[in-house]
């Protein structure tokens, strides 16, 4: 079982969420650089946060054209697991492989603070071990974290049930207060918030197991025993 | 902006003739105060900068600390106070990228930046809010990119900062100790210039920021490009993991021009250089212009030949510029030419080592009158003057500004921002404790205390989360120090922070000098910056909730010492009084007593007392933990005092120690054996922070009205005035 963390020029959670994978969950895992494809064998896709080419013109809209995009839209269609944090949901947005936008937070600032998440979608590769409307304790940290879609897509994120997780409290402006979808097939799931920082006990000042649990889900998703 | 004329004859004694333009702008350049610490060197000698963890290598931009199990921590501060006056924004970012690759000079990873930033009246000066707000965008926008957190800093405002600001940044990182570069040369070595390309911004610059600030030269101020430096961090630690950097220097203050001579002088080399090789982003550029630009995310690397192709793949991967622009000689001189013509020709000796100044220094005169207090209006209502304070910019919550900083990323901050200290954990189980504390207020009273009285603060505050100070960094700000009476300020800080440096055995381990702060209403109050490093070997002191029924503890005694005290200064508007002064007995001995208290692991919350007295402190604990507290003022340690004055005395050496009553015993048998001046002084409950002297009622207030105000009133003014 191999996870692949891809990494574009800016990217800068690329370490801890191989740590996390790595260290914490003892998953196999290996970083896979924008400019190259990736092997066939690769059970699990992740997209880490940070800052792809410096967030010039909008937020991950560069990296969305990275070669690699290619293969991990050809390993989505495959059903395979993807998984996109924070400026990592913004490449798959701008990609095209979620549906919406993220735009500037209603205050133009970054804002870097702790929400919580509510559980909309417990059926994805990266929820299927949290209860429906269970709580999250987890930390954003953003400019352009503010999700947008029309109404017309809006209603078919609903009807489908592509809402994923949302924040507790309005945080942002995100539209329906959205901060994590995923496509039609549920493979594929973006969210703002860092579940790599919630993990450890040591840094999570609230309760680090809801986080864990997303991992976890991954884990029984790919068959790996805990 | 050039060499003085005294100056000049001494240029021209030294090497015996005429120097060429480009000399002159090279000399100028690394002879300005920026780059030659020539008023202030010779007296920084007295610092003690050896301990048994500090490790010495030459021609390194940061300190380095040995912190056990292979692992070494370096630490640097530095500031960006004239072009952040000008240009806010890009001042304070490129003052991150500059202390950055300080940190990456020695081979070690950044993993945390501070901020210190200081500007003139908010309430009132439109100016003065426009360039808070934007250098706070500035470092945001610099560091989140580069994905190392801002922890942690301090944020203050005082009219003798009107139309100027001070931004200064510390950078801490961390690597494993045989990957710290051995900066070392040999005959035949290749000179590397790295990363972006040189252009016409910061032209000057290090002579810019040795001058007052009359001109606004924007053409001086460089310009920040985060994502670059990012790749630059990337690159950097990639080679060194493949051993193949020889030397290294960052391009910062005097750019080409200090980088080859200062690395020529310290490992006693010379280099030559061809400035047709340097990659610029204007082909018209002069040698001149090219040697003394400031362009920002260039580092200068020393290599050979065999290890430069795989240094080129590296920065082929990251789509970095990497040009050779020199090599390694054996005649100790800096040798700048444009493709077969000389430009410069000088020993590195003399470019690097300017004639170091004794100036002279004089006692101001306002100090003989400033500790004589003034009457005092008489105040009713002590409530609505603690709502006063809590919601005056020094000592409201400053969230607004670390709300904007990435203090996650790296996922090594076991202590958030907003606390006493900020704690990282580290690669070897242990936990690496930092804080910052500046107090112009206190130090333009008594230079001497006042700068003590940071350095105690700083250290109150990492033993607050259990850690054992380890390192110092100073930064010492001043005007011009050719004011004798400013030198004198400048002299009396620093002989404080070198006392209290020997008797805590604390080694300063970098720092950094900053003169020439001077506003258009004259110079700036002494403002030294003091960090220090605490090491936890085991646990930290993380603060927990605070519940009905425990108790409030203060360690040490409170005096009569109001001079510089929000409370003087801000309610009153009175500068002057009695500044508070460290008994370095008592300090240590409370020091002690509370990291003893901590290792028992019987404290929910230890808080340091300052800013704003007693009062704000204890408001503090309650409005984080949103519970009230009853504190009987006539409990307070200490002599006989007035009401306002137990309140809002800022008297250091004293610490508010939380805790469950059925531990209360044992601390008090610390406390007790440690022979520190103790007392309970209060219980938690309740909605009210109340504070009472026997049965009559001074202050009360409602919690969460309270923590409402202190938490929004930055924003607010920040935002809506």
């Amino acid at each position: 079982m191999k996870v692949g963390v891809v990494v574009f020029p800016g990217s800068n959670c690329d370490r801890d969420m191989y740590h996390v994978l790595s260290d914490v969950f003892n998953l196999d895992t290996q970083y896979f650089w924008h400019d190259k494809g990736l092997p066939k064998n690769i059970d699990a896709v992740i997209l880490p946060g940070g800052f792809s080419y410096g967030d010039r013109l909008r937020a991950g809209v560069i990296a969305a054209h990275s070669p690699i995009i290619k293969d991990v839209q050809k390993m989505a269609e495959k059903g395979v697991p993807v998984l996109g944090v924070c400026n990592g949901f913004q490449i798959l947005v701008e990609s095209g492989l979620l549906p919406g936008v993220l735009l500037k937070n209603d205050s133009l600032n970054f804002m870097c603070e702790w929400t919580n998440l509510i559980v909309e979608n417990n059926k994805t590769p990266f929820t299927n071990k949290l209860k429906l409307h269970q709580k999250i304790p987890i930390p954003i940290a953003n400019g352009e974290g503010k999700y947008y879609a029309d109404d017309e897509t809006l209603k078919k994120l609903k009807k489908k049930n592509q809402i994923v997780f949302r924040y507790s409290d309005v945080v942002n402006g995100s539209a329906n207060r959205i901060a994590g979808v995923c496509n039609e097939d549920g493979n594929v799931v973006g969210m703002m918030p860092h579940p790599e920082r919630a993990v450890e006990s040591e840094i999570n000042p609230v309760d680090n197991k809801p986080s864990s649990l997303i991992f976890e889900s991954l884990l029984t998703q790919m068959g790996v025993k805990n | 902006m050039s060499l003085e004329s005294e100056e000049l004859s001494d240029l021209k004694s030294k090497i015996g003739r005429d120097p060429t333009s480009t000399e002159l702008q090279i000399v100028a350049a690394e002879w300005s105060e920026h780059c030659s610490y020539k008023s202030s060197k010779r007296h920084l000698k007295m610092l003690p900068m050896k301990g048994p963890l500090v490790i010495n290598e030459k021609g390194y931009d940061s300190g380095v600390l040995d912190v056990g199990g292979g692992y070494v921590v370096t630490a640097h501060i530095e500031s960006h106070n004239h072009p952040s006056a000008v240009e806010p924004y890009g001042g304070a970012a490129t003052g991150v990228g500059g202390v950055v690759r300080d940190i990456l000079s020695a081979g070690t990873r950044p993993i945390a930046i501070f901020d210190g930033l200081r500007f003139g009246n908010i309430e009132k000066d439109k100016q003065a809010r426009w360039l808070f707000k934007n250098a706070v965008l500035g470092v945001a926008d610099y560091g989140n990119c580069l994905g190392i957190p801002t922890i942690g800093g301090e944020v203050e405002f005082d009219e003798c900062y009107e139309n100027y600001a001070l931004v200064d940044v510390a950078c801490v990182g961390l690597g494993k100790k045989e990957n710290l570069i051995k900066n070392h040369a040999k005959k035949g070595d290749i000179v590397v210039l790295m990363g972006g390309s040189t252009g016409r911004d910061g032209i000057g610059g290090s002579q810019f920021a040795s001058d007052s600030l009359e001109s606004e030269d924007r053409s001086a101020v460089q310009i920040p490009d985060p994502f670059i430096e990012k790749l630059i961090i990337e690159v950097i630690l990639e080679a060194r993991n493949q051993k193949l950097i020889h030397a290294m220097k960052d391009l910062g203050g005097g750019g080409l021009s200090c980088a080859i001579s200062e690395t020529a002088d310290a490992l006693d080399i010379g280099i030559e250089m061809d400035v047709d090789k340097v990659h610029t982003r204007e082909n018209d550029m002069h040698p001149d212009e090219i040697m003394i630009s400031e362009s920002q995310e260039r580092m200068l690397i020393v290599t050979n030949k065999t290890k430069l192709k795989k240094l080129q793949n590296i920065c082929d991967k990251f789509r970095i510029g990497c040009s050779v622009i020199g090599s390694v000689k054996f005649d100790n001189n800096v040798h700048i030419k444009k493709g077969k013509k000389t430009f410069a020709n000088l020993s590195a000796d003399i470019v690097a080592n300017a004639t170091l100044l004794d100036l002279p220094s004089k006692k101001p005169a306002y100090l003989e009158t400033i500790a004589q207090e003034k009457k005092l209006k008489s105040i009713t209502d002590y409530s609505k003057i603690m709502m006063k304070l809590l919601a005056s910019p020094n000592i409201a919550s400053k969230i607004w500004v670390y709300g904007q900083y990435d203090h996650e990323v790296g996922i090594r901050t076991v202590i958030k921002p907003g606390a006493d200290a900020s704690v990282l954990r580290l690669d070897n189980g242990k936990f690496l404790s930092v804080k910052i504390d500046g107090n112009p207020k206190q130090c333009y009273i008594n230079p001497r205390e006042g700068a003590i009285g940071c350095f105690e603060e700083a250290c109150r505050n990492v033993v607050c989360t259990g850690a054992k100070p380890i390192g110092m960094l100073d930064h010492l700000q001043f005007g011009s120090p050719k004011d004798p009476e400013i030198f004198w300020t400048f002299l009396e800080s620093l002989k404080g922070l070198t006392d209290f440096a020997n008797e805590f055995k604390i080694p300063c381990i970098g720092g950094k000098v900053s003169l020439y702060n001077e506003t258009p209403s004259g110079p700036i109050k002494p403002t030294p910056l003091i960090g220090v490093l605490g090491l936890i070997d085991k646990k930290p002191l993380i603060s927990q909730k605070i519940t009905n029924g425990d108790c409030l503890v203060i360690v040490g005694d409170t005096k009569d010492e109001m001079g510089g005290s929000e409370f003087f200064e801000y309610i009153h508007k009175f500068i002057g009084g009695n500044c508070p002064t460290v008994d370095f007995k008592e300090s240590k001995k409370n020091m002690k007593s509370v990291l003893d208290s901590i290792k028992q692991q019987i404290l929910k919350s230890a808080h340091d007392c300052s800013k704003g007295g007693l009062a704000v402190a204890v408001s503090e604990l309650c409005m984080t933990n949103q519970i009230g507290c009853k504190v009987s003022l006539n409990k307070v340690p200490g002599e006989k005092l007035t009401d306002d004055r137990i309140l809002f005395s800022e008297s250091h050496s004293r610490y508010l120690l939380t805790i469950d009553e059925k531990n209360i015993e044992k601390l008090e048998n610390i406390l007790k054996k440690n022979k520190v001046k103790f007392q309970i002084i209060g219980k938690f409950g309740g909605k009210k922070i109340h504070f009472a002297n026997g049965i009559k009622s001074i202050v009360a207030l409602d919690v969460n009205k309270a923590q409402k105000t202190w938490l929004t009133s930055l924003k607010n003014l920040v935002l809506h005035s």
